[in-house]
């Protein structure tokens, strides 16, 4: 237990690391902390943003917390909790949450809450099955979106057949519909996401006050979906393993493989093949629009950017398959063993009042659940990859164009903010049409430079976990639902100090002691250096890791709860698994012989590389 | 180690002197007690218990009325002042002097040291414990005051060791406990179990709720090296594990350092030795062992309908054994006046708007 005495930073008192002021300075100016912020409680969002904010990546976290906040305070009306409000220093988000205390508001919102959440609650399928076609269909509208590109002539057909507006033009709309788009797919994420985590929570509460010492992956386990997309695109891995072996083309997938000479083989060995690229194809729309991140920085690729992870894992597959081995997601046996585990602990409730309760709360955990489970793969793997990449197109264009500089790449488009993208878009119009050279040209390349050194800086410094004064309310249960931070974290922040250096605790997500060398992966790219039975150690996992469970002994994140995709999918493989460590990547080394305690949550280091 | 059949049948045997576990259940109490009860329930239900009899409250009969044909005993404890502890000190020391003198009706003795030699053909040793007949006699402030005697080596030892534990009925503690709870000297009767000798790697308790919380969907795990009986006296700190009951999750791990071990001594009883260094700090058992006992535990559980309070013990050879369970008793009695978790509604709903709305 942490003394009372001890307290975090006030806002005021962080600095700006010497050297990145004008990076700092960069950020809208609605970000930029104040002294009034000093009367406020902030935490570290570092389950969300665990790295310094690339400056155009800032919208992941404008338009959630613009969708989030709608939903909480105006749509919904949630009664003790608003939005969530950011800032950001030294490329790191701090959020602070806006509770309702006043008893009089509390009361009015509880009235209007009722009304809409019940609405939801009681048409969950039908407002679901819309809300999916919705999704789809601003996915299609932004793939239907052209990459930008700027003729040397307007070709005759603009004036003869369409409405005779120059190409310079479309920059500017395919933008603002991308931008547009993006908020979009945001309101469309935070439509159920709350209600649903609402009624896991009250199932949650109902366990844990019945079976006190209850874990809470055994309730997770309890609620888990069983069809969600998220597990799709593992299977398409592995049917795809499947399709190799039936088509004798099988030989053509081992550890160590360059991707680019397989698909060049196949397409040249003849119909076996073209018919495997063909399956590939079909796989790769849409399963493989997962990102092997969480989706919030624009470094986060999908599969079909970067093959890596599902051709990593073709070969384990295969030789499983030719094994013998029946590696298809067993849905109806884990659907037996989903029921069996509510069946149990139903049995060991004492009452009928209790058995009815728990009946009625489990019924509506798994009716909201496939869209908890499920939204992710439309929003931010799917539609946040095809945004991100149409961003990289501006960024093809602006490099074409000399805006960073002679050594410019694409991915420099992602150091300038939102608005700062809009106004070299401008200006490139603007050139293109005044038929002079971008003034960007002569602007960018030096901020450019700038930026990538403080990101680079601030990934150096460590940053207090929460900011300013703890609010009263911070033992209400929503507040801990929707912002993630409990009484026990706090303590838990305040004690760091203290805290044993060769140990690391996190969420419990699936039980099970393993030691094994630690093998800190930083992304996909790193993922052939994986040996059968080493120790994953990554920032993230999420589903789009699963192909790689088969060859590793346990797992452990940074970032993660244990309601967490990847700690779903861990259950899934009994795989040993810590998430939510928060610094895993950091204090572990490579190569170092470490110890994960599923069970308890804690990672052991034993011995130094 | 060899075992005698125990699903053989006797005719009439809880009549008789002796009664074999695989004959009886909880419902021969009056003439088993608790703990022979329930080690017959539990070989019945196909636990591994390690074999053994019940010398019944019949042979203890039998030897009360010799003793009564002598000299009064059950007029005497009735007449006792439980608050004269002078007086009740002396009569104690009488009556257990005559009880051990006292020879035993031949057809008792016959009967018990045959029945011995039948369980331990190859002179096995035995462990000989008091089985008391009273409900109240699972409270704990009784349960203290029986008598255990462990690695009993003969039968002529064995049977000294029945008629101590008989002679525990007239400790000072257990008269004065019945003359204040006012119960009568009439059918005030001891049966004692007789039961083959676990030497064990390890042993321990096991509780199906927690302890703690009184949570049924966990088991409480402790044990230690050697016999059982260093955990159960205390004299050892022992590991403790807790498990989801249902999952098998093992939530806490807490290894301690077991300074000692109980084993058998030369020529009978126990003895206390250190623990060498490399296994001081050692679980004492394996994720699969506990794995095991949660099993037993849930069977068992499932088997009388509420939550246990078990003895186990691993042999040498890492086998599993039973040997004793009752129910939970603490937790069982908190529960009778428990709230629902949640106040019944009829739609779920309402128990959402209760955590969103903050009122809990």
């Amino acid at each position: 237990m942490s003394e009372p005495a001890k307290g975090f930073p006030l806002p005021s008192s962080v600095k700006v690391v010497p050297g990145t002021e004008a990076a700092q300075a960069a950020y809208p100016y609605y970000t930029q902390f104040e002294p009034e912020d000093d009367e406020k409680f902030w935490f570290y969002n570092s389950m969300h943003f665990p790295e310094p904010m690339h400056h155009f990546d800032m919208i992941t976290a404008e338009a959630a917390y613009v969708a989030m906040g709608a939903f909480n305070t105006r749509v919904h009306v949630l009664p003790t909790a608003k939005g969530v409000d950011h800032r950001i220093i030294n490329g790191r988000v701090y959020i602070g949450g806006v509770a309702v205390t006043d008893p009089d508001e509390i009361a009015e919102r509880v009235a209007e809450f009722q009304q809409r959440a019940g609405y939801y609650y009681e048409n969950w399928e039908d407002l679901y099955a819309q809300w999916k076609d919705k999704m789809k269909a601003l996915i299609a509208q932004a793939q239907a979106l052209p990459s930008p590109s700027l003729p040397d002539y307007e070709p005759v057909k603009t004036f003869m057949e369409g409405d005779a507006v120059p190409a310079s033009h479309d920059l500017l709309k395919i933008y603002q519909q991308q931008v547009e788009g993006y908020h979009r797919m945001w309101h469309h994420h935070f439509e159920f996401l709350l209600l649903g985590y609402g009624a896991y929570m009250t199932f949650f509460d109902f366990c844990k006050k019945a079976f006190p010492e209850i874990s809470d992956q055994a309730i997770s386990r309890m609620v888990a979906g069983m069809e969600a997309e998220i597990f799709r695109p593992d299977e398409e891995v592995k049917r795809l393993a499947r399709r190799a072996v039936e088509l004798g083309v099988d030989h053509h997938f081992t550890d160590d493989i360059s991707i680019e000479q397989v698909l060049a083989d196949l397409d040249a060995v003849g119909n076996s093949g073209k018919e495997w690229l063909g399956e590939l194809e079909d796989s790769r729309n849409p399963w493989f629009n997962v990102s092997s991140g969480d989706g919030f920085y624009h470094y986060h690729r999908s599969w079909n950017d970067d093959l890596s992870l599902p051709f990593a894992a073709l070969p384990g597959y295969i030789e499983k398959i030719k094994a013998g081995a029946d590696i298809t997601r067993p849905t109806a046996q884990l659907i037996r063993e989903r029921e069996q585990l509510v069946a149990d602990y139903r049995e060991l409730l004492d009452t009928d009042e209790d058995r009815a309760a728990y009946d009625q709360l489990i019924a509506l955990a798994h009716r909201v659940f496939p869209y908890v489970e499920g939204h992710k793969f439309y929003c931010e793997h799917w539609y946040t990859n095809l945004f991100f990449n149409k961003i990289r197109e501006f960024g093809t264009l602006l490099v074409e164009h000399g805006f960073f500089g002679p050594d410019g790449r694409e991915e420099d488009v992602f150091h300038l903010t939102q608005y700062e993208l809009e106004s070299a878009i401008i200006d490139l119009m603007l050139a293109w049409g005044v038929g002079t050279t971008p003034r960007g040209v002569k602007h960018w390349p030096a901020i450019v430079a700038q930026r990538k050194a403080a990101i680079e800086e601030w990934g150096k410094h460590t940053c207090p976990p929460a900011l300013g004064n703890v609010p009263d309310a911070i033992d209400d249960p929503a507040i801990n639902m929707l912002w993630g931070i409990t009484r026990e974290n706090l303590d838990s922040w305040l004690d760091d100090g203290s805290e044993n250096e060769k140990e690391l605790k996190g969420f419990a997500a699936c039980s099970g002691v393993v030691e094994g060398t630690a093998r800190v992966v930083k992304s996909v790219s790193e993922i052939h250096r994986i040996q059968q039975g080493d120790i994953l150690v990554c920032q993230v996992t999420n589903p789009t890791w699963s192909p790689i469970f088969q060859k590793i002994g346990a797992a452990v994140s940074d970032i993660g709860g244990s309601m967490s995709h990847m700690a779903i999918v861990a259950r899934e493989y009994g795989l040993p698994a810590v998430v939510g460590t928060g610094k895993a990547t950091t204090r572990i080394k490579d190569g170092q012989r470490i110890r994960v305690d599923g069970g308890k949550g804690t990672v052991t280091i034993l011995e130094d590389v | 180690m060899p075992t005698p059949n125990p699903s053989r049948k006797r005719e009439g045997s809880v009549t008789n002197s002796v009664a074999w576990f695989a004959d009886v259940g909880i419902a021969d109490r009056p003439t088993v007690g608790g703990k022979g009860g329930s080690l017959g329930e539990l070989t019945s239900a196909g636990i591994a218990v390690p074999p053994g009899f019940v010398v019944t409250t019949s042979a203890f009969e039998s030897f009360l009325s010799a003793l009564e044909a002598r000299e009064g005993i059950r007029d005497k404890v009735e007449a006792l002042d439980p608050t004269d502890l002078g007086a009740a000190t002396i009569l104690s020391e009488d009556l257990r002097t005559r009880v051990m003198e006292e020879p035993m009706p031949a057809e008792v003795e016959q009967a018990i040291m045959a029945a011995m030699r039948e369980l331990c053909p190859d002179g096995q040793p035995v462990a000989v414990r008091s089985s008391a007949t009273t409900e109240d006699a699972e409270d704990a402030s009784f349960a203290g005051l029986q008598d255990t005697f462990l690695w009993v080596l003969t039968p002529e030892d064995m049977a000294l060791k029945v008629r101590e534990c008989w002679g525990s009925l007239y400790s000072v503690e257990s008269m004065t406990y019945r003359r204040k709870q006012g119960l009568p000297e009439e059918g005030v009767a001891m049966a004692v179990v007789v039961q083959q000798m676990v030497d064990a790697k390890c042993a321990g308790v096991m509780f199906t709720r927690s302890p703690t919380t009184g949570d049924k969907s966990v088991i409480t795990i402790e044990g230690a090296w050697g016999l059982g009986s260093s955990v159960v006296s205390g004299e050892v700190t022992p590991d403790k594990w807790v498990m989801g009951k249902i999952t098998g999750e093992i939530s806490q791990r807490d290894i301690s350092d077991k300074h000692a071990r109980q084993v058998p001594a030369e020529g009978g009883g126990i003895v206390e030795v250190e623990n060498e260094a490399d296994i001081r700090s050692a679980p004492c058992l394996t994720d699969a062992e506990l794995g095991a006992l949660r099993e037993v535990g849930r069977t068992i559980e499932r088997h009388y309908g509420k939550a246990q309070d078990i003895e186990w013990a691993l042999n040498k050879q890492g086998n599993l054994l039973l040997l004793q369970s009752r129910p939970e008793t603490v937790w069982a009695m908190k529960d009778a006046e428990a709230k629902p978790v949640s106040a019944p509604s009829d739609n779920p709903m309402a128990h959402v708007m209760n955590i969103f709305g903050g009122r809990r």
